[in-house]
């Protein structure tokens, strides 16, 4: 008998640092990498007596991805103290938010431009905004096995979105986390950078099983230590063929186990399961008496709405209207971030060729980012001179390869295209003499005229590459075309 | 003696150079060391330390720089309150060498004013407490009989004024905790409005219920120290925006015509005959004076002793749960390398080693109210009692001005008398704990004495944001009685 079909079932849990300038409840610095316990001051470390203040920034961002997100903006919210103890958290509690998130449902659309799943909508939960903790750094090095704790992070605006158990695969997961972070990035909300914990993720496995005409769930298992979105869609695919193999041994459902928690060990690409705390965390909640409630009006909602950027399936869509590129390379040019689709415009807009100019730069533009390994800000073509050898391309002045040529030049001299051709002797070529090339080599290749006029069009190929012999500026498909021409004139 | 001046006279010196802040607080500095042997107002008290400050003030003064309207006279602070640079310990052998990195508002507000940091004085633990025998290092006695307790938490704050060893003195109330010692001790306390005075640097206790009060001789010094306390403070978001008032400038203001209710159930069972009398005589004074005087009904009293203990306990346990060893503080010295979980053990020891009885009695009594299965039965359903308590009180105002009641049950117990019983201890708070669960401001001010010679205190309590009034009754009652200018015979230098 074959295995029964089942369905992977997912919801991720994304902790976003927010990018402000200072903590979410006092002046200090965010900065990332400071020596230890630099950023700092007595209510971060928790000292007796001091009080948190909101960072209206924090919130603003926070409304900011809400609105992104689709979400639903709470009017009122609140904070709440999420109480435990541990070393890296010096009150004893932690702020964040419990009933009332400021951030409701909402949900992200997420799409697989090379088709492997349709489009479709992934709910959100929530997403509340808290405070993040400090680090413990265990000094392995001295053998002492000390634990020292660094509270710089302490205090660092988190936002933790939480999704509905809507992903079905690991290319779903990657894509969510893709679409989240890039929209992210567009938004000037977080860094999302994964090495430096800006962006962190937990996942909620379980698989739903068709077995004899019935659904089965297996126990839910919450995936931890997912340090990039490579290790996210690895611990995915190895827990949902763990499930099923363990369903198959075990036959345990959702109802025989509670919730466990395991973590990604990427070396070994297996996860592991952490030790059960011994009784099950009581938080105790309870509203934070030091902070007042969060009242959020419509004016504030609007105002942020009115100065949002524009957003990345926006963007696709504009990109794909306006200049009339495919869906697959607006998706390419989107994903490179925003300043990468604001060169692109400036190019398209200046060359009035959107086609050709969205080609150069998923080719050309794209192949020297990675080979140099920059960012689009610091590409040395300005926008204006990379649209002007395109318009000279487009205008047929010179052909594709030497398009290269003077873009080569371009890389490393800032001049204007016009100046590099004739610098490299480029000039269009007149019809005429063009055409005296072309009679030319025809009556020196008789064979050739018969093998096209027997029907091996291509057979004239190899007279296209001795006109460019003749003269270097001589337009490959120009040549092509008058060849064709005078063959068939002399039938 | 000019310990025995009241600030505003202390002020008034000074400003006519009758004499200098050296002399005021050497004066003061002199009582201390004569007579606080035997009340343990002061936890910390070094008098090189108050000197400097009056030497710096006084060259300040005769360099006709201007100054502060504290104008160099003492202020005691509460165990409770920051002073950068100096121990902060709450009374409680957890932080019993901690030293506060930063300047509470308030007291970055009196040193800008000129005004002297006095000494340190003595509370219960963490402000938990009746009667400061729930001290860590002392016990404070009250200066009209040493045999008594000086009420709390703020009794050393309260005994430092009575004995004359401080003209001027903060405190904290977080349930009474200013109320019950100025009754104890027959000063001047007021409460104000929560968010009246910045709360940044007060060490919390309950946090919604916290307010730094002051204690002093009379309605005229709170007013005083109270014009330089309030404002809003960036740094503490529940402080409030309503612009203060100039409570000096309105303190002398008539009182005829005002509408003052009694509660009945102010004057129930277990009221100590004497005070009851006390509250007869004092609204007969009032009506003299053109008061009107009308019997009201608060019948959500009962509830407000067993909605404090839960509110405030739940915040605290909360808000004590910083202290445990890891970061600055006591930790315990006992080896926990065998234990399973060190980390978990040493913070077991920390906290059952650093903590005393009491304290630890209702960070436990919060942690259980807060537990999923008990959040909705105790923590839940005492918010919405506080609520109806609130409700009662606003409707009551719509009614009356003020409200006049006893500030405690009896007067000063003795030392021990209730160690071993705390919920007598909490039933004493009756009278006083509602002003904090309803956030108005409430004043306790001396209103005769005992057939024993104990003082009595009454309460005034008004809606939130009427310190003026409340002031400018208590003034215009003190100016027609002379309870609040009686001395005890250590500072009067008379035979007991």
């Amino acid at each position: 008998m074959s295995d029964p079909a089942f369905e992977l079932i997912v919801g991720l849990e994304v902790h976003v640092q927010l990018q402000t300038q200072s903590k979410l409840f006092c002046g200090c610095s965010t900065k990332f990498g400071s020596e230890p316990n630099t950023q700092t001051c007595p209510l971060c470390t928790g000292m007796p007596g001091t009080l948190p203040v909101l960072n209206r920034e924090a919130l603003m961002l926070s409304i900011k991805t809400g609105i992104a997100l689709n979400c639903e903006i709470a009017r009122f919210s609140k904070w709440d103290r999420k109480n435990y103890f541990y070393p890296d958290l010096p009150k004893g509690y932690q702020i964040s938010q419990f009933d009332l998130p400021i951030c409701g449902p909402g949900y992200l659309e997420i799409s697989d431009p090379k088709g492997e799943f349709k489009t479709k909508k992934i709910r959100l939960i929530r997403a509340h905004l808290e405070e993040d903790a400090g680090k413990s750094v265990h000094d392995e090095v001295s053998g002492s096995a000390d634990t020292k704790i660094d509270l710089n992070r302490t205090g660092t605006p988190l936002l933790e979105i939480v999704s509905e158990p809507d992903i079905r695969s690991p290319q779903e997961a990657k894509a969510y986390l893709t679409e989240l972070k890039l929209l992210l990035g567009y938004l000037n909300v977080s860094d999302c950078n994964m090495q430096e914990g800006s962006l962190r993720v937990d996942a909620n496995v379980n698989l739903h099983i068709e077995s004899n005409g019935e659904k089965i769930a297996t126990p839910i298992v919450e995936v931890k230590n997912l340090n990039s979105f490579r290790a996210v869609e690895r611990a995915l695919q190895y827990e949902s063929e763990r499930q099923f193999s363990n369903w198959k041994s075990d036959g345990f459902t959702i109802d025989d186990r509670p919730k466990q928690t395991v973590g990604w060990n990427d070396s070994e690409q297996k996860t592991i399961p952490q030790r059960e705390k011994e009784e099950s965390a009581d938080y105790r909640y309870f509203p934070d008496p030091d902070l007042v409630p969060v009242v959020i009006d419509g004016t504030t909602i609007d105002t942020i709405k009115d100065t949002m950027a524009e957003l990345p399936s926006a963007i696709r869509n504009r990109l794909e209207s306006e200049y009339q590129i495919l869906p697959y390379d607006s998706d390419v040019m989107v994903n490179q971030g925003r300043e990468f689709v604001e060169y692109f415009e400036a190019v398209a807009k200046e060359s009035s060729e959107g086609k050709v100019a969205s080609n150069w730069m998923q080719q050309n533009v794209l192949q020297i980012m990675k080979d140099r390994e920059m960012g689009i800000e610091a590409f040395p073509i300005a926008s204006h001179r990379l649209a002007n050898l395109i318009k000279k391309l487009t205008a047929g002045e010179l052909d594709n390869s030497r398009a290269k040529d003077v873009f080569q030049v371009l890389l490393e001299k800032d001049l204007d295209p016009a100046v590099v051709m004739k610098e490299l002797g480029i000039e269009a070529v007149d019809d005429s003499a063009l055409e005296s090339i072309c009679e030319e080599l025809l009556a020196m290749n008789p064979q050739v005229v018969e093998d096209f006029q027997a029907g091996k069009k291509q057979a004239i190929g190899s007279l296209i590459g001795q006109a460019k012999k003749k003269n270097p500026n001589a337009n490959p498909g120009k040549v092509r075309e008058l060849l064709i021409a005078i063959i068939e004139k002399k039938l | 003696m000019l310990n025995q001046l009241s600030a505003f006279e202390l002020i008034e010196g000074i400003g006519d150079k009758k004499f200098s802040s050296v002399e005021v607080a050497e004066a003061f500095v002199e009582q201390v060391e004569k007579r606080d042997a035997d009340v343990n107002a002061f936890l910390r008290f070094d008098p090189s330390y108050v000197l400097d400050q009056a030497k710096a003030f006084d060259q300040k003064h005769s360099s006709n720089t201007a100054f502060g309207s504290l104008s160099g006279i003492p202020v005691a602070v509460k165990d409770v309150i920051c002073v950068k640079g100096q121990v902060t310990s709450c009374a409680s052998k957890m932080l019993e060498h901690f030293v506060s990195p930063y300047d509470a508002t308030l007291i970055e507000k009196i040193k800008r004013a000129d005004g002297i940091l006095l000494g340190t004085t003595n509370m219960d633990e963490f402000a938990m407490g009746s009667s400061n025998e729930n001290s860590a290092f002392s016990r404070t006695k009250n200066p009209w009989d040493t045999d008594r307790v000086p009420g709390g938490s703020s009794g050393g704050a309260a005994a430092c004024v009575a004995a004359g060893m401080a003209p001027l003195s903060l405190g904290s109330d977080t349930g009474g905790s200013v109320r019950q010692p100025a009754a104890f001790c027959g000063v001047t306390g007021l409460k104000p409005t929560y968010g009246r005075i910045s709360r940044y640097g007060l060490v919390a206790f309950a946090s919604s219920l916290d307010q730094i009060g002051i204690l002093a001789g009379d309605a005229r010094d709170v007013a005083l120290l109270l014009n330089e306390s309030t404002g809003h403070d960036p740094k503490d978001s529940t402080s409030s925006p309503t612009d203060p008032a100039d409570y000096m400038a309105t303190l002398h203001g008539d009182v005829s015509g005002l509408k003052i209710g009694i509660p009945k159930e102010y004057l129930g069972e277990g009221l100590d005959p004497e005070i009851a009398e006390s509250v007869r005589q004092a609204r007969q004074t009032l009506e003299e004076m053109g008061v009107e005087f009308t019997e009201i009904s608060l019948p959500m009293t009962s509830y407000g002793v067993a909605t404090y203990y839960l509110v405030a306990s739940c915040e605290a346990s909360g808000n004590l749960a910083r202290y445990d060893g890891a970061h600055y503080g006591f930790r315990t010295e006992k080896n926990v390398d065998a234990a399973e979980n060190r980390l978990l053990e040493m913070y077991r020891q920390t906290r059952s080693e650093g903590f005393g009885a009491e304290v630890k009695r209702r960070i436990m009594l919060g942690t259980y109210a807060l537990s999923s299965g008990y959040y909705d039965a105790y923590y839940l359903k005492a918010l919405k009692t506080r609520r109806l308590i609130q409700d009662e009180l606003n409707a009551a105002f719509k009614q009356v001005d003020l409200i006049l009641g006893p500030t405690t049950p009896t007067p000063a117990f003795k030392l021990g008398e209730k160690k071993k019983d705390p919920l007598s201890m909490y039933l004493g708070d009756i009278y006083t704990v509602v002003a904090n669960l309803a956030g108005i401001p409430a004043i306790s001010f001396p209103s005769g004495f005992t057939q024993s010679g104990l003082p009595i205190g009454l309460q005034l309590q008004g809606p939130s944001f009427s310190e003026e009034l409340i002031l400018r009754t208590t003034c215009s009652f003190q100016k027609n009685t002379d309870w609040h200018t009686k001395k005890p015979a250590m500072v009067t230098g008379a035979a007991k």
